[in-house]
This record gives C-alpha cells, sequence and structure tokens, in this order.
C-alpha cells in the first residue's frame, strides 16, 4: 500500500511538473516549429499545427541572415551590452566595495536609497530621457542607449556587489596593508579576487538587461539598421500588415536561448539580490 | 548579507587619522555611482514632474508651466479612466494567480527528482528569455487565423460548428474581442511573472529550519495543522515581497500589450504605460504623457515601503 501510494505521489509531482514546464516552454517550442516549417504547411489552417507535415526547411533562416538586419540587430545588442557592462562595472564597484567597508550608518542609508532607485520604472523615465537624447544630438544612435541603460544596472549591482563585498572579512586586507599594499593595492588585488563571483553576477546581469530592455530602444531609435534584437525582430520583420512567422520565430529563439542559458545560471543570485537579503 | 546593525568597531577611535582619509575615499568611490544616478535618475525625474505641469509638445518642448491642467485633463479622458482600470485589473488578477502558483510550483520544485535542471531551464524560460521575443511567441499563438489552440478546439470539436461549445466562428479571435484579449494579456503576464516568484518563494520555503517541522510533527500536528502554524507564518514575509515585485515589474510593464494588442481592440487593453507611450511619444504630447506616467507613482512608492518593510524582518528572523 505504502509503496502504491508512493508511486502515485511520484506520478502525481511529474504531471505537475510536466503542465508547468509545458505552460513556459510552449511559446518557445511553437518558435522551433515555425522556424523550420515551409510556409505552405505554416500557413495551412487544416494542417496539425504541432507537427511538420511537410519536410522542414532552411527557408526562413536563410531569409533571416540574409535578408534581414538581424545579424546587425545581434552586433548592435553586443555592442550596447558590453559597454553597459563596462560603464556599470567601472561605477558600481568602487561604489559597492565603498558603502560595505567604511559604512557605517549612512553607508547603509545611501546603499538602500541607491537601490530604491532601481524602483523608478523607465515608464516613467524615457520621456525625459528622450528629451536628454535628442539634446545631446543622440536620438538615433546606440550611445544613447550606452548612456540610459545604466540607470537600471548600476542601482542594483552597486547593491548586489555590496551584499558581496560585506561578506569578505575585513581582516584579510588590513593584513594585506600590514604587509606593506596600500590600501588601493588591498582593494585591487586581495579583495577584488575575492569578490570576483560577485562581478561575473554583476557581468551577466548588467548584459542581460541590456539585451531585455524594449522600451528606451523603443523610443530612441527607429532606424532599422540601428535597432537591437529586443525590438528589431518585433518590429521590422513585418511587411506591411503582414508578419513574416518563419523568419520572425526564428529570430526570436536564436536571439532568446543563449541568454537564458546563461541567465538561469545565475538567477538565484539575482533574486536573492533584489529581494534584498531576504531569501538566503 | 548581513542585517543593518553593525556592532561598534573596535579599535575605530585610534586610528582616526586614517579614517579621516578613507572617508574623503570612500566619498571619492562613491561619488560616480552617485552622480550618475543624480543625473540619469533624478534630474529627469524631477523633469517628468516639470513636463507633467507645462504645455511642452515634441514640436515645442520648451517649459511653460501651465499648472495641474494636464492631470485634469487626463482624469477627465475616458480613454484614461479605462487605462488606469485596466493597469489595476490587469496587475492584481495576474499576481493573485501567480502567487498561487509559484507556492505550489516552488513546492514541487523542492522535492528531489531527475532532469532537474531541463525542468528548471524550461520553466525559467518567460524570465530569462527577452520579453518581447516571448510576447511574440505569444502573438503567433493568439493569431486570428493560424493559432494552435483554437486548432485544438476545432479538433475538440469546442469551435467551428452549429452546436460547438465556442460557437460557429472557425476561430476565437483571442486578441480581437475585448473579453478574451484581456484574458490573453492576463495570462501573458502571469506566464511571465511565474518564474521570478517561484524563485523567491523556493528561497523562503528553503529556509525554514527542518528541525520544527519535524518537531511538529512528533507532536503529532496533521499536515494542515503544520501548514497554517508554521509554514505560514514563517514564509509570509516571502511570498509578500515576492506578490510585490510582481506587482512592480507588471505595474509598470509596456512590452506585453504593446506587442499583443497596442492597447486595442478600441483602448480595451490599454494600460498606464501604454497610454503613456502612445500619447507622450508617438502623439508628441509631452506634457500629457509625463502626467499619465506618474499616476504611477503613488502606488510604486507604496510598494517600496511595504518591501523595505519585509526586508528588514525577514532579516530579524
Amino acid at each position: 500500500m505504502a509503496n502504491l501510494g508512493k508511486i502515485a505521489r511520484r506520478g502525481g509531482l511529474y504531471t505537475l511538473l510536466g503542465a508547468f514546464a509545458f505552460f513556459s516552454a510552449f511559446p518557445f517550442y511553437w518558435m522551433v516549429i515555425a522556424t523550420f516549417k515551409r510556409d505552405h504547411d505554416l500557413f495551412s489552417p487544416l494542417n496539425n499545427p504541432f507537427i511538420f507535415n511537410e519536410s522542414p526547411t532552411l527557408d526562413h533562416l536563410r531569409l533571416l541572415f540574409f535578408e534581414t538586419h538581424f545579424v546587425g540587430y545581434l552586433l548592435n545588442t553586443l555592442l550596447v551590452g558590453l559597454a553597459v557592462v563596462i560603464i556599470t562595472l567601472v561605477t558600481a564597484v568602487p561604489a559597492a566595495y565603498a558603502l560595505a567597508r567604511w559604512a557605517r550608518g549612512w553607508g547603509e542609508t545611501l546603499g538602500i536609497g541607491i537601490f530604491l532607485t532601481y524602483l523608478v520604472p523607465p515608464t516613467i523615465l524615457f520621456i525625459p530621457l528622450s528629451r536628454f537624447a535628442s539634446f545631446f544630438g543622440l536620438q538615433e544612435s546606440l550611445w544613447s542607449l550606452i548612456l540610459v541603460y545604466p540607470t537600471f544596472t548600476i542601482p542594483f549591482c552597486t547593491w548586489l556587489l555590496m551584499g558581496f563585498f560585506k561578506t569578505i572579512p575585513k581582516d584579510i586586507e588590513e593584513q594585506a596593508m600590514i604587509d606593506g599594499l596600500s590600501r588601493f593595492g588591498a582593494m585591487s588585488r586581495v579583495v577584488l579576487p575575492l569578490a570576483i563571483s560577485g562581478v561575473l553576477t554583476v557581468v551577466v546581469f548588467a548584459f542581460t538587461l541590456s539585451m531585455h530592455e524594449f522600451i528606451y530602444a523603443l523610443t530612441f531609435i527607429s532606424v532599422s539598421a540601428k535597432k537591437t534584437v529586443s525590438i528589431g525582430v518585433p518590429t521590422e520583420l513585418v511587411r506591411g500588415d503582414v508578419f513574416q512567422w518563419g523568419p520572425l520565430m526564428a529570430g526570436a529563439l536564436i536571439a532568446s536561448i543563449p541568454v537564458a542559458v546563461v541567465y538561469t545560471y545565475f538567477l538565484d543570485r539575482f533574486v536573492a539580490g533584489f529581494t534584498m537579503g531576504a531569501v538566503k | 548579507m548581513s542585517g543593518p546593525a553593525h556592532p561598534a568597531e573596535p579599535g575605530g577611535g585610534d586610528r582616526g587619522g586614517i579614517l579621516d582619509r578613507e572617508g574623503a575615499l570612500a566619498k571619492l568611490l562613491i561619488a560616480p555611482a552617485v552622480i550618475y544616478i543624480a543625473a540619469m535618475i533624478g534630474a529627469p525625474f524631477v523633469l517628468a514632474i516639470l513636463y507633467s505641469l507645462s504645455d511642452a509638445t515634441t514640436g515645442d518642448p520648451g517649459l511653460r508651466l501651465v499648472g495641474v491642467q494636464n492631470f485634469q485633463a487626463a482624469l477627465s479622458d475616458p480613454v484614461f479612466r479605462l487605462a488606469l482600470r485596466n493597469t489595476f485589473v490587469f496587475t492584481l488578477v495576474s499576481q493573485s494567480i501567480v502567487i498561487v502558483l509559484s507556492r505550489v510550483l516552488a513546492n514541487a520544485l523542492l522535492k528531489p527528482f531527475r532532469g532537474k535542471w531541463l525542468v528548471r531551464f524550461l520553466i525559467m524560460l518567460p524570465w530569462t528569455a527577452p520579453i518581447s521575443l516571448g510576447t511574440i511567441g505569444w502573438l503567433w499563438m493568439f493569431d486570428s487565423i493560424f493559432s494552435p489552440i483554437d486548432w485544438v478546439l476545432r479538433y475538440l470539436g469546442m469551435l467551428g460548428t452549429a452546436s460547438a461549445l465556442f460557437g460557429a466562428n472557425t476561430n476565437m479571435y483571442w486578441l480581437g474581442v475585448p473579453g478574451l484579449a484581456m484574458a490573453s494579456v492576463i495570462l501573458v503576464n502571469v506566464w511571465r511573472i511565474l518564474p521570478l516568484a517561484t524563485v523567491i518563494q523556493l528561497g523562503g520555503l528553503s529556509s525554514i529550519p527542518k528541525d520544527l517541522i519535524e518537531a511538529a510533527e512528533v507532536d503529532g500536528a496533521t499536515p494542515w495543522r503544520r501548514t497554517l502554524m508554521i509554514t505560514i507564518p514563517l514564509t509570509l514575509p516571502i511570498v509578500s515581497i515576492a506578490f510585490l515585485f510582481g506587482v512592480v515589474f507588471t505595474f509598470t510593464d509596456l512590452v506585453v500589450v504593446y506587442v499583443l494588442t497596442r492597447g486595442g481592440p478600441v483602448h480595451m487593453t490599454q494600460v498606464l504605460s501604454s497610454w503613456t507611450f502612445f500619447k507622450g511619444i508617438e502623439a508628441g504630447d509631452l506634457a500629457q504623457g509625463a502626467a499619465i506616467s506618474l499616476f504611477m507613482f503613488p502606488v510604486l512608492a507604496v510598494a517600496a515601503i511595504f518591501i523595505l518593510r519585509m526586508a528588514r524582518r525577514t532579516e530579524v528572523v
């Protein structure tokens, strides 16, 4: 009896997890199917939409890579992402270190204050920031995105790194300073290597969020060749009113999966960060 | 992360000179971050408030303050009122569903089973993949002719014949019928926030001390009683945090509505963020757009206060 109950519980668990995985991943399965399906098969309402009724094709991929700006979108995204990562590191690492090390009361308060600015959403800031972009002559330029994206990476990454630096005991760098390193030497040669997993988390986070960003890119960039993937794919792969579903789904899939793999690996740390350490 | 209460640093007093210099160094290291935030978040926020009190447009962006007439104009606009209502409905309905589902899912993910990394990867996809691209997948699933959901309904005989449950039409027109369009937007919001809420809850559930539950079991507490007296009170702060972050992200989100419906049919799925975009950027009325966007602020401020309180409380526990 007990055995039977165990099997039933096991079956229940797998059914439940299967249902959730189906719900979450189905749109992506749907992209895979559309990517390789012939148009004739794709646009026949009577055909079973879940399988290949005709042999698969690479036509959509060919069109996506050779007849659209898709490769350009990927490169633009990469460029913006890397620049944002560098700006974020240069700004957030020193700030977080200082807040964690010398913070008495005011440091903690300032840290929380910086974190709270993360909650001011792009949907409030994008109208004034669009004026900033045109004031500096950066409309239609990737520089506008590079300038603006740190608004959501710096506050959060400073907070996240502050947590990492706090876990490194002060004694280690004090010992290094007694051994003759300067304060800066102790920071860059002793503490930073110990905080490397935190720094790596910040790199992944800043890049991922830059890639996900939609509203600033939609507002600042309208020239097709300058778009990033997150707006290029949804707005450009449409002819007139007709969506080019095959290439569209291929583009969405190709841009989604690599970043999702990396992000999944770091997800727990991000969440621990923005629940402010409430989740241990 | 440790709590805010640091004990007094021993020996801090007898190195006054070094500490002074360290104070200067600390300010120097913090300055770039603070200056950037002040210039790129603080200043635009103030500018948003000024715009909302002006008559600026993209053609004539000069600041002439005209008082609160933009807010009055927004409030008397039926589309704005609809957007305001929709924003609350979408947020509250989707996040209530998310809280229940994420709890169930987190409980299941806590158990050991084979292939966990794959299941986890699949379940996290809606949050880890760029949201505009995930939503494009949904747009194709809600297609007015080729929707696979419609195909299944037709296959099951629930659609497309005179006696069918959902009527004689061959398609449901998910994004074309007001009620269904709202349901679709809510569904995609649930889909998108569920992974985030699940990860937050996983952290909360796994931090409950096991011996507490075992002790209750030994004392003869029924599963129901254990849930009611131990699990729920101990995880309430975490559940609240998951809910609040879900609210913050859904309440201010533009992508789902913009990609799926652009606020249609006839503004039935318009939300504050999309209406801000259409008014402030597409129609070029900066002042109206800024005023509409600022209606989001009170809700965010309240959410932030609660998040701070909850975080403090869990740190004490």
